[in-house]
């Protein structure tokens, strides 16, 4: 007798639940909306919209004689540099801290539920990451600004601590989620910790590691166009002085280069994905 | 001078099945296994053969009773010597440890890490100086055109076997290699366990695999250990386990013997049980 959609058989135990859950975030999210002032009606206020137009009709056509391009290229470059040294040194600070914080790489944990001292050091490592991205950037460049005067340098140095905070954070958490197999076969047979990583983890995490740190290059674009705010430098400075002197046409230029930096990265980051695959 | 000690000296173990794991894959375990020895473990599927193996490995600490390898208590060293130790053994899973998207030959060449300094292994993984000695391990089990192919481009088979030639590479005096027939057609079957044994014999490793297939560890192994249960309930020459204590081994089992009654013949196991 085939069952009917009535039959207890095919009740899914977790249909209940997921309704549950589905209703609490609603509900969770109400006050969060009433504390954050959220109020689309001042979207469409008059007068707003009256001059927030008159800046936008100032967009088109963007601002492309020579100087000023010239002028543009410079600073882009600046950027690129700063996102780039900034997300090199980073890389630098977050490979050993993901290598000390991964438990993937445990010895003691091969046979056995890993050891309390191993086990507190990776902690330990965990919470130094925490501390090092739980502070914005912007505070870091502020910090820095007043350390090594205002210029790139502060910028690259705030990019710097707080990827290497996120990236050593995120790496970890990618060598933990591939595959234990591998690794702890090598462990298990007497390799060392970086032969495991090599031999055992990388092939499987490469392409995530990869692409994962190109979109932070990414982000540290748009980062270090927020830090050129505080006097970092950069496309920032430039899109900085150009929004306080209304200059839409200025504007819209400066927001074009962004958008071909982030299609140039997203275009790197898939070329690289393929040549890996 | 005092006579080299057993490569494995199993006093009352009792283990778990795997770190972490409540309760005892094997009960009170006493076993000795010579260096050089080749020795069957066989048993029906949860009868604590991989436990076995994993304990050997020192995979999974002891819960009871007392374990030594090469005259060694591995849970009684320091941290290092238990790594060189680990290195003098090499256990291969049922299910090849082998990453996809990395080349055959850097995946056996892996089974020599331990002896390796860490330039040489960065060396391996760049331009593998040793391609010959993996491919010569590929060659013995029939896979010589496999060597610069990549791992997911593998049959299962194929991957098993190439976990196999890590083992066949490695300079460990131990081989725990489990279940290496399982993805393997009789035929294919018989020509690795020779290249196991064979390849053991000459270097004079100490090999123990166990296998579901027991004729094949009947016919090519001089010495059976057999479990049920966790206990062990045979650990003698092959050629003394008869077809009655085999029936004893397998009771209550869903037909790993095909048919069940009357007793199994020998030659008639392999199909049956090539899984």
């Amino acid at each position: 007798m085939p069952l009917t959609a009535a039959s207890p058989a095919l009740r899914d135990p977790a249909w209940s639940r997921r309704v549950a859950l589905l209703l609490a975030a609603a509900v969770l999210a109400w006050p969060l909306l009433v504390w954050t002032e959220f109020n689309p009606a001042t979207l469409a206020d008059a007068r707003s919209l009256r001059a927030t137009w008159r800046f936008v009709a100032d967009f088109v056509p963007p601002r492309h004689d020579l100087p000023f391009l010239a002028e543009l290229l410079r600073e882009t470059w600046r950027t690129v540099a700063i996102a780039t040294a900034g997300l090199a040194l980073a890389w630098l600070v977050a490979v050993p801290f993901a290598l000390l914080s991964t438990s993937r790489l445990s010895l003691s944990a091969v046979a056995a539920p890993m050891a309390w001292l191993p086990a507190l050091v990776r902690q330990g490592v965990r919470w130094l990451l925490v501390l090092l991205r739980s502070i914005p950037e912007l505070v870091w460049a502020l910090v820095f600004v007043r350390v090594v005067g205002l210029g790139p340098t502060a910028g690259v140095l705030a990019i710097a601590i707080t990827y290497g905070g996120m990236l050593g954070k995120v790496y970890a958490d990618i060598l933990e989620s591939s595959d234990p197999a591998p690794t702890q076969a090598l462990l298990r047979n007497g390799s060392g910790r970086l032969q495991a990583l090599l031999f055992g983890a990388l092939p499987e995490c490469a392409n995530e590691l990869v692409s994962y740190t190109v979109y932070r290059w990414e982000c540290a674009i748009r980062s270090s166009v927020v830090l050129g705010f505080v006097g970092a430098g950069g496309l920032g400075q430039l899109l900085d002085s150009a929004a306080k002197m209304f200059a839409g046409s200025e504007v819209s230029a400066i927001l074009l280069v962004f958008v071909g930096l982030v299609w140039l990265s997203d275009r790197a980051s898939a070329l690289l994905r393929k040549v890996m695959a | 001078m005092s006579p080299a000690p057993a490569a494995i000296e199993l006093r009352a173990l009792s283990a778990p099945a795997a770190p972490g794991v409540p309760g005892r894959a094997l009960h009170g375990l006493d076993l000795r296994i010579e260096a050089g020895e080749q020795v069957a473990v066989i048993g029906a599927s949860g009868a604590g053969k991989t436990s076995l193996l994993m304990a050997l490995a020192c995979a999974v600490q002891p819960v009871e009773g007392g374990l030594s390898l090469f005259g060694m208590d591995p849970w009684a060293i320091a941290p290092a010597q238990l790594r060189r130790l680990r290195g003098r053994l090499f256990l291969a899973p049922q299910v090849p440890p082998l990453p996809p998207r990395q080349r055959v030959v850097t995946a056996v060449l892996a089974g020599r890490l331990p002896a390796m300094g860490l330039v040489h292994s960065l060396r391996t993984l760049w331009h593998p100086p040793e391609a010959g000695l993996a491919q010569a391990a590929l060659a013995e089990l029939g896979l010589a055109d496999k060597l610069w192919q990549r791992v997911d481009r593998l049959s299962g088979g194929e991957r098993q076997r190439v976990g196999l030639a890590r083992a066949l590479v490695s300079q460990a005096e131990l081989w725990l290699v489990d279940e290496p027939l399982s993805a393997l057609d009789p035929t294919r079957a018989r020509g690795v366990i020779d290249a196991l044994l064979g390849a053991a014999r000459r270097d004079g490793r100490t090999l123990v695999c166990s296998l579901h297939q027991v004729d094949v560890a009947r016919e090519r192994f001089p010495r059976i250990v057999a479990l049920r249960g966790g206990a062990c309930v045979y650990d003698g020459p092959s050629a003394a386990l008869d077809d009655a204590a085999l029936r004893d081994l397998y009771a209550g089992e869903a037909a790993p013997l095909d048919p069940p009654e009357p007793p199994p013949r020998a030659d008639l196991l392999p199909e049956s049980m090539c899984r």
